[in-house]
């Protein structure tokens, strides 16, 4: 298939959008290489099984424990940081978060605003909101660049250019900046380096995302490789922070074993280049640093998921990214598939929340439940159990008054409900049953050869000639 | 790395909680049940028949209760608790006595083992009888090598198989590892790797039908590694598996197949069908 044949993907469900990324060679061998280096590199770096699970059994608990007093941290968050200095503003919803933004940057009189990475501004839409309100919004994370030049979205939440091979990229950096083609993936870097380091300088506003907020200390912090983090937080007079109300952890000391969970799990790196602790604007004698911070947490659905007990563990995530890299789906359709900010197993679990279950109606669904997911989360986040869980709130009936998520019922169907009413019946009849293992077998002759998608990708299936129930009792009583 | 296990649980130990222990088996008992599985039942029922008599060759009594149906897990993965919840008490009353229940397959065995305790969580009386059940369910693999300690003496040509573990069996079961121990012990078998030895073929139940792209681009994938494999046969200890990869490779005209590891085993054993 040919890109001039695609329907733009914007008007294609999820089934659609898979079904053309499994149809791009390019795209395949370019995920399936990404994710096969990953998996490498996060097994080699928790060489010592043992350790590994005892540290995701410590940052589970850190991450519950953080979770089961949230309001009353997000205080001490708000306390520490506001007698640090910082501004600490609240959004319920992405508007209010952006319109938060404008308003500083309008105090500001700020015609660029220079972005670290950052997913919860993927969740705002900050860049296309800025740029309708005459401000520039520059990416300086080196992925995150190449996919706003190419006008595209992050395929992956770590690497958010991961789609794209070094050729394409050279061919992006010659069309868009005019340099020299080139496929040497340092001279690429050094050409985008270039063009951001100015940028750093000229910003009014740096934007960042956080890692993990410490209550006890009021401090942000920020993990990067580039430096583009702390020049993007350093240099610009006003830095904005923002992030989930789910960030906040209790202790500096919780953030340790949560930091080398973060690093091994996403990069396998036993720490990242950088790691920054913001905890405040320029003091008096000072020589460098914002004069102003600011921080806004943002729910934008997060509250729906920690109201329920089981889904609340969605929040344990510190986006490392793991899931995805292990997924066998994901692996094979990409992340802008998904169509959403979070793509792969996380993206599954928690988009539901942001933008209701009737937006993404096949996200639960989109799994073999295979549990790779859930097996290398840092945080043991029971992936396939919530997965499920959702599928069951997906088919539930529009009279539930059992009321847990917006847009819960999308594929609530009464041929489907009656279907598995009958799938029942016959599985709790055990004469019933056998009669229909019977007749089965011997009609097996009879087998349609098209049973919709199964034949898509198998031959039709056949059934013995006689059931185990049969051979069984037969062999058995042979005995007695 | 011991400093950093300070006090993050929530009862303020130093230490991280201890790791759960890996399962403990019980001596050999005299009478089994069998749990057949409604997949074995009506596509691999011979897989079935191999399971009893290689049971029985360990000396065991094996009964097949005749009202088994479905373990419940299609509704259950599909979001239809209620209509999982009732199937699976349907099949909780059958194994009344204290035997360990076999079942030839580490999905199925899951369902039994992990999401029963899921289903009746909210009833206290029938989630008794589901613990009782899930402490006594056994995945074929582990029972023969585990409970059974059972010793193969290889008696067929050489041959190199490479072996297909479930997902389910690899990370619900854990018990991905006994199926090579057990095939270790064929002298004429050699056992081959295949690429991405642990990813998913590809079937995940009804995720098969709702998800056919996807799921015809894993199983692609699948049959090319264990076809370049080298592999003369595949094994399986989980038929769904196999009937994701068998119909796979028929369709795409390929000789290759799959068997499930308790046919494999009874015919290199010396078993006759």
């Amino acid at each position: 298939m040919n890109a001039e044949q695609r329907i733009p993907a914007i008007e294609l469900d999820f089934k659609g959008r898979a079904h053309n990324a499994l149809g791009d060679d390019q795209l395949r061998r370019n995920f399936r290489t990404a994710m096969d280096s990953l998996m490498t590199k996060r097994a080699a770096s928790f060489s010592d099984a043992d350790e590994r699970e005892r540290l995701r059994e410590l940052g589970n608990h850190i991450r519950a424990r953080a979770l089961s007093k949230l309001p009353e941290l997000l205080e001490r968050l708000e306390g520490n940081l506001t007698r640090n200095g910082v501004n600490v503003h609240w959004a319920e919803t992405v508007e209010e978060a952006n319109n938060i933004v404008l308003e500083i940057a309008q105090a500001h009189n700020a015609r660029q605003v220079i972005k670290g990475k950052s997913m919860v501004s993927e969740e705002m839409e900050m860049n296309h909101f800025l740029e309708g309100h005459g401000i520039e919004s520059l990416e300086s994370d080196m992925g995150e660049y190449i996919v706003q030049l190419d006008h595209e979205k992050p395929s992956h939440i770590i690497m958010p250019a991961i789609h794209k091979n070094a050729g394409q990229v050279a061919s992006l950096f010659h069309d868009k900046l005019g340099v020299e083609y080139t496929k040497d993936v340092d001279q690429l870097i050094q050409i985008g380096r270039r063009t951001l380091r100015k940028k750093f300088f000229e910003a009014d506003i740096g934007v960042s995302g956080v890692n993990f907020a410490v209550a006890e200390t009021g401090t942000l912090l920020l993990v990067e490789n580039e430096g583009n983090g702390r020049m993007s937080t350093g240099v610009p007079p006003v830095h904005i922070a923002v992030t989930g109300i789910e960030k906040v952890v209790e202790n500096l000391r919780d953030v340790v074993p949560l930091l080398s969970l973060l690093t091994r799990s996403a990069l396998g790196q036993p720490i990242t280049t950088y790691v920054n602790m913001i905890s405040g604007p320029r003091k008096a004698d000072e020589l460098d640093g914002p004069q102003e911070v600011h921080l806004i947490l943002l729910d934008n659905g997060r509250s729906q998921a920690f109201a329920d007990s089981e889904l609340r563990q969605t929040l344990n995530c510190i986006r490392c990214g793991a899931c995805m890299n292990h997924c066998p789906v994901y692996t094979r359709v990409g992340g802008h598939t998904y169509g959403e900010v979070y793509p792969g197993p996380i993206g599954k679990i928690i988009t539901p929340h942001m933008v209701g279950l009737h937006k993404v109606p096949d996200h639960p669904s989109a799994s073999s439940l295979c549990g790779a997911c859930g097996e290398v989360c840092p945080v043991k986040i029971p992936i396939p159990s919530l997965l499920r869980r959702l599928r069951e709130e997906n088919v539930k009936a529009p009279d539930d008054p059992h009321k847990v998520m917006r847009g819960q019922g999308s594929k609530y169907s009464k041929k489907e409900r009656l279907m598995w009413a009958g799938w029942r019946l016959l599985n709790t009849s055990p004469m019933l049953y056998r009669a229909f293992g019977f007749f089965a077998t011997r009609l097996r002759g009879l087998t349609p050869s098209n049973i919709g998608p199964w034949t898509q990708n198998h031959s039709a299936p056949k059934p013995a000639a006689r059931s185990l129930h049969e051979l069984a009792r037969e062999h058995l009583e042979g005995k007695r | 790395m011991s400093e950093l296990f300070y006090d993050a649980a929530p009862n303020a130990t130093r230490v991280a909680p201890p790791l759960p222990k890996p399962r403990q088996y019980p001596a050999k008992p005299s009478q089994v049940y069998l749990f057949g599985t409604c997949v074995v039942d009506l596509f691999y029922p011979e897989a079935g028949l191999d399971t009893i008599q290689l049971l029985e060759r360990e000396g065991l009594s094996v009964h097949f209760p005749q009202g088994q149906t479905c373990c419940g897990q299609p509704a259950y993965t599909s979001g239809y608790t209620d209509e999982a919840r009732k199937v699976a008490r349907s099949q909780l009353a059958l194994f009344a006595n204290d035997w360990p229940v076999i079942v030839p397959s580490g999905s199925c065995a899951g369902m039994l083992r992990h999401h029963y305790l899921d289903l009746f969580k909210d009833e206290p009386e029938t989630l008794k009888k589901a613990q009782a059940l899930a402490e006594r369910t056994f995945e074929l693999a582990e029972f023969l090598l585990f409970v059974c300690k059972a010793e193969f003496r290889d008696q067929g040509t050489q041959v190199k198989v490479a072996l297909h573990t479930s997902c389910s069996a690899r990370r619900e079961m854990n018990t991905h590892l006994h199926v090579r121990e057990l095939l270790a012990q064929l002298g004429n078998v050699q056992r081959v790797e295949h690429d991405h030895e642990s990813e998913c073929c590809g079937f995940g139940g009804t995720f098969s039908v709702r998800m056919p792209d996807i799921s015809g681009a894993m199983v692609l994938d699948k049959t090319r590694a264990l076809k370049e494999s080298g592999a003369h046969e595949v094994v399986s200890a989980d038929c769904g598996c196999l009937m994701n990869i068998n119909g796979s490779l028929e369709k795409q005209r390929e000789a290759l197949r799959g068997q499930h590891l308790a046919s494999f085993l009874w015919q290199r054993t010396g078993g006759v069908r």
